[in-house]
């Protein structure tokens, strides 16, 4: 499906809501207010989000330690969200699971996750669900750079090729794992050859361009969807925030690296678009704005608000029944 | 009633659990025509094709990754690992993702998925091939645990297992695939988290498990020659325990003999032992004896590879130690 103009600016709103949502999960942690640990995506929003609009009905997606974009991009209700960050039980895992285990299956999330790489297993196996039920589903499985030096993104990748899985192995190359730059922690330059060893089919395409994110990220999908067997895009972007919560100094880039990708915003580049193409007018956007930055408030008085878990159920969700 | 081996049990449970329940499938390396390294999957995918019956590379990570992630979707998968020593290779699926997915994520998704381990020594296929890893499954809230001692555990264990909507560690041992055993004619289920008495008695509780509790049949059999009346429970289950069976054996008899083939230290019988000190203290009339595989690998050489797990003879003479005390 081509990109409308009330699509556009669904994805416009996603990806503001996200930045304000990270921005703000930011200075609520450097505030103390919020516990635990983050990883922000800001610069990655068109990446993400994109990518996640070009699913349809029933498609599902596994994410990353990154998973906030990837939550607000499959649809879940921001003051579910902002409640799990504060560990409120109106949290989308009543505060059990915090901010790496973003999880809604019923939006088609089949989880954030704290181990890099994660995911893989997880979104191959949905897809072999998909198959033999003869499902017209594909799962979009997120990933890092820093992940396809693991093992399982190897076997995974191998295991959906000779079983041709409807899934589309999404790897965000950012640059970095935590600090490790892609050219020290790798020998080829774009991670995308990797699919050619395992007989997939693999597409580049700039991660910081919505636009571009959502129509190649579209065509991968029905490429997928109608039975060719598994893919995998390189979506190049970067990460503007530090890796975590705690890197503060982030001494392993300079200033200026950061500055030339801020140049690239992703969502300056999406406004400069939609401006250019009247699919939003100035004050629309500036109208999105603050209904965004509204709602970002009520969600976190919600979470506010909201009851902690209580140390009584702690047992409950150990087993499923 | 019928005659089967534990194979055939597995087989059974496999095969009326498909014919049952279309979400089931298998999954693990050879299990296809070649039958499965052990045989227990022979012909199933004759029966159910290859769409269900599913020979996988030598991708073990990716293998109970992707049973976590089917078992997520509705599916029950039931995976082969050709020995429990590969289980190695999969550690972070089952450990952090199916174990972890109900808790972290407040009970929006289950992990109905069993994993079939062969476990233990005796084959003389040396310490990669030999291990028993049921402790460390045991430390991971969220695992189920079972270890079938017999045909009939094994079938009954089985069906309950695919049945159950938890990540189930299904523990063989490959010493009792050939063993026979009386069945039943009709559907039956064995309850996971429930021990078994195998045999009553009063002077002392035989905690056992696995292949462990054929040798301390044995070892029954030669004590009662010399008066003493042991008590043994089939744990089945490792975890949950039943610790019920357990303390009401330990309350009645006053002394407990721990046994299996795992290494000692960090072991089953450490726990079980820690169990009886806290609620059976009062009722000792001796400590608490483990007897347990040696802290070494399992080695090559025959003779070495008796003397690391406890055989008949230690199990007996460990009792009549216990009944000196």
């Amino acid at each position: 499906m081509s990109l409308t103009n009330e699509k556009t600016i669904n994805m416009y709103t996603k990806m503001i809501t996200a930045r304000l949502m990270e921005e703000m999960i930011g200075q609520l942690f450097a505030g103390g207010i919020l516990y635990g640990t983050t990883h922000l995506g800001i610069g990655q929003e068109a990446s993400a989000i994109a990518a996640c609009m070009a699913l349809q009905e029933g498609d599902k997606i596994t994410l990353t330690h990154r998973n906030h974009l990837g939550c607000i991009g499959i649809g879940m209700e921001l003051k579910y969200i902002m409640a799990e960050m504060f560990g409120k039980e109106t949290g989308v895992c009543s505060g059990l699971g915090g901010s790496m285990h973003l999880l809604d299956p019923d939006k088609g999330n089949l989880g954030g996750n704290g181990i890099v790489g994660g995911g893989l297993g997880i979104a191959t196996g949905a897809a072999l669900k998909m198959k033999y039920k003869r499902e017209n589903n594909v799962v979009l499985c997120f990933l890092g750079d820093g992940a396809t030096n693991e093992g399982l993104f190897h076997e995974a990748m191998n295991l959906a090729s000779i079983w041709k899985l409807p899934v589309v192995f999404y790897v965000e190359n950012n640059g970095y794992a935590v600090s490790m730059p892609t050219e020290r922690s790798m020998n080829i330059h774009d991670i995308a050859k990797r699919a050619e060893s395992y007989g997939m089919r693999s597409i580049i395409l700039d991660g910081n361009n919505a636009v571009d994110v959502y129509n190649l990220t579209f065509s991968a999908v029905q490429y997928v969807r109608e039975g060719n067997g598994p893919m995998l895009i390189e979506s190049k972007t970067y990460r503007i925030s530090g890796h975590s919560k705690n890197d503060t100094e982030q001494r392993y880039r300079d200033a200026h690296e950061i500055e030339q990708w801020n140049a690239k915003c992703p969502i300056k580049r999406l406004e400069e678009y939609m401006l250019k193409n009247n699919v939003a007018t100035k004050e629309m956007l500036k109208k999105i704005n603050a209904q965004v930055t509204e709602e970002l408030k009520e969600a976190i008085l919600f979470s506010q608000n909201s009851l902690e878990p209580a140390v009584e159920d702690l047992q409950r969700y150990v087993y499923a029944k | 009633m019928k005659e089967i081996t534990y194979k055939e049990a597995l087989r059974e449970a496999l095969s009326e659990e498909m014919t049952r329940d279309e979400n089931v499938i298998l999954m693990g390396e050879d299990i296809g025509i070649y039958g499965g390294n052990f045989q227990v999957t022979q012909d199933l995918v004759l029966k159910f094709g290859e769409e269900r019956v599913i020979d996988t590379p030598l991708s073990e990570a990716a293998i109970a990754g992707c049973a976590t992630g089917a078992a997520m979707s509705g599916l029950r998968p039931v995976v082969e690992v050709m020995f429990s020593d590969f289980v190695t290779l999969m550690m972070d699926n089952l450990v952090n993702q199916a174990a972890k997915l109900s808790f972290m994520s407040a009970g929006k998704v289950s992990v109905p998925m069993v994993v079939r381990l062969p476990m233990g020594c005796g084959t003389g296929a040396a310490a990669q091939h030999s291990q028993s890893l049921e402790a460390w499954m045991c430390h991971v809230p969220g695992l189920k645990v079972v270890f079938p001692s017999n045909p009939y555990e094994a079938k009954g264990l089985m069906k309950a297992a695919v049945r159950d909507n938890n990540p189930v560690i299904f523990c063989e041992h490959k010493l009792l695939y050939d063993a026979v055993g009386n069945v039943p004619q009709e559907e039956y289920l064995v309850q996971i988290g429930q021990a078994n008495i195998m045999k009553k008695g009063t002077q002392l509780s035989v905690i056992t498990y696995g292949y462990s509790v054929q040798k301390c049949l044995q070892a029954a059999m030669q004590l009662r020659v010399k008066g003493v009346d042991v008590e043994i429970i089939d744990l089945r289950t490792l975890l949950p325990l039943d610790e019920k069976t357990i303390i009401d054996s330990v309350k009645k008899t006053g002394r407990a003999l721990i046994v299996h083939e795992a290494v000692k230290t960090g072991g089953i019988g450490a726990e079980i032992a820690a169990l009886i000190a806290e609620k059976a203290f009062p009722y000792l009339k001796a400590p608490v004896m483990r007897l347990a595989g040696k802290d070494v690998p399992v080695p090559f050489n025959k003779n070495l590879e008796q003397a690391v797990v406890p055989q008949v003879a230690d199990i007996k003479k460990a009792a009549e130690r216990l009944m000196r005390k």
